[in-house]
């Protein structure tokens, strides 16, 4: 590392925050376009398995209010491009290694969606887990992304809220409703334990290092478990986990999440992979002509 | 082209930074700012500016210590306490308007 590059390591570790204009050392640059870039990505893919139940949703409220949330993770997803352009890599290229399979998306959004239960608990705890995440980055070391960090948390409150509604209006109807949120938060429970990732010391986390964010993983997953299994359990659900427990010192043991399925998942070998990069392959061939006539007319 | 999108949260507030939209157009580029930022009526006006337009200053060079004109200039403290002490020792003197 060169005495520069130490410099802005310092600086960085002290709290300080960047600009876009700003000298950058080309490994921080490189660690930014990978993560806010993945960010993107997985606010782009993330609406996939929510679109499909769009027109089967259950009433019209909650139609424009799942199509309002579409809307959300895409336009989140145009400001996260924004910034991965604004550091040199641009949209159409970042678009090109999603759907090549060269860039990644977050492990939740490579699963189906078999039941209503499952949205509500994608929109409930996936949103949660991610917003744990999310405000994390507000303090990023790179202002621009923590800026837009706040818009895009704040939206999210609106998706935690939807979502803890649907699955209490569910809690409230039959048993057979009961049953589909349990069984949609058994199917979910193990990716929901990966999401955060590994539980690398966050010293040795090159994106904590770098203060791209402001958490190691394994605190990201206490800050999640903390603070809705306790809400899981006044329902009256069940965590499909026997080892689950909070100790007397306040930290929370479970049982080892499966480290080797996160990393086939989000190496492209999730149950739904394939088919949703080929959605968006897809209709984005269909709607080139779309760009091509707005270009045109604008050049 | 990129467009550098200004936002008035409340009326009579200023306007304050709010992020950027890529668009081909002005056309575009208001669209984007709308739905972007002002969806959930969130702004009461936006700016919507092409980046180019926008003229960064950063440099404010401070060679001749003209700190007069900054709250920093006037450190009032020490003074102020000596002004103090000079008071105390003389209990009689000095008050204007006593005499």
């Amino acid at each position: 590392m060169t005495p520069r590059e130490q410099e802005f390591l310092d600086y960085v570790q002290s709290g300080g925050q960047v600009e876009t204009d700003d000298w950058l050392p080309d490994d921080y640059r490189a660690k930014l376009i990978k993560f806010i870039e993945m960010h993107g990505n997985s606010e782009l893919m993330g609406v996939l398995p929510e679109r499909e139940w769009i027109l089967r949703a259950p009433t019209l409220q909650r139609k424009l209010a799942l199509t309002a949330k579409v809307q959300d993770e895409v336009g989140h997803s145009q400001l996260i491009y924004r910034v991965v352009e604004d550091l040199g890599k641009p949209r159409e290229q970042c678009l090109d290694d999603l759907i090549s399979g060269k860039s990644k998306f977050h492990n939740v959004f490579h699963y189906p969606t078999k039941t209503w239960g499952d949205v509500g608990v994608i929109a409930w705890l996936v949103d949660a887990a991610a917003i744990i995440s999310q405000k994390a980055l507000l303090k990023c070391s790179y202002a621009p992304y923590a800026r837009i960090m706040k818009k895009i948390c704040w939206e999210e409150s609106f998706h935690i809220l939807h979502g803890r509604d649907v699955i209490l209006t569910m809690m409230l109807g039959t048993d057979e409703q009961r049953e589909l949120v349990q069984e949609a938060l058994d199917r979910w429970w193990g990716p929901l334990m990966q999401f955060h990732g590994n539980p690398i010391p966050r010293e040795d986390d090159p994106m904590y290092v770098w203060r791209i964010k402001s958490q190691g993983n394994e605190e990201a997953r206490q800050q999640f478990l903390d603070g809705y299994v306790p809400q899981i359990w006044e329902l009256g659900l069940t965590v499909p986990d026997p080892k689950l427990r909070k100790r007397e010192d306040g930290v929370w043991e479970y049982t080892e999440p499966d480290w080797d399925e996160l990393k086939h998942v989000v190496t492209g070998h999730g149950p739904k992979t394939a088919e949703r990069l080929e959605l968006r392959r897809a209709t984005r061939e269909e709607n080139a002509w779309v760009r091509r006539a707005v270009l045109a007319e604008a050049a | 082209m990129i467009y550098e999108v200004f936002r008035q949260e409340r009326k009579g507030q200023a306007f304050a930074h709010a992020g950027s939209v890529e668009a081909p157009n002005e056309e575009f580029a208001e669209a984007y700012a709308r739905e972007q930022y002002g969806r959930r009526g969130e702004s009461t006006a936006l700016w919507v500016v092409p980046r180019e337009a926008v003229h960064e200053i950063d440099d404010f060079a401070d060679e001749l210590q003209k700190n007069y004109h900054r709250v920093d200039g006037y450190p009032l403290k020490e003074k102020l306490g000596k002004a103090r002490e000079l008071a105390a020792r003389s209990p009689n003197g000095l008050s204007a308007g006593a005499g």
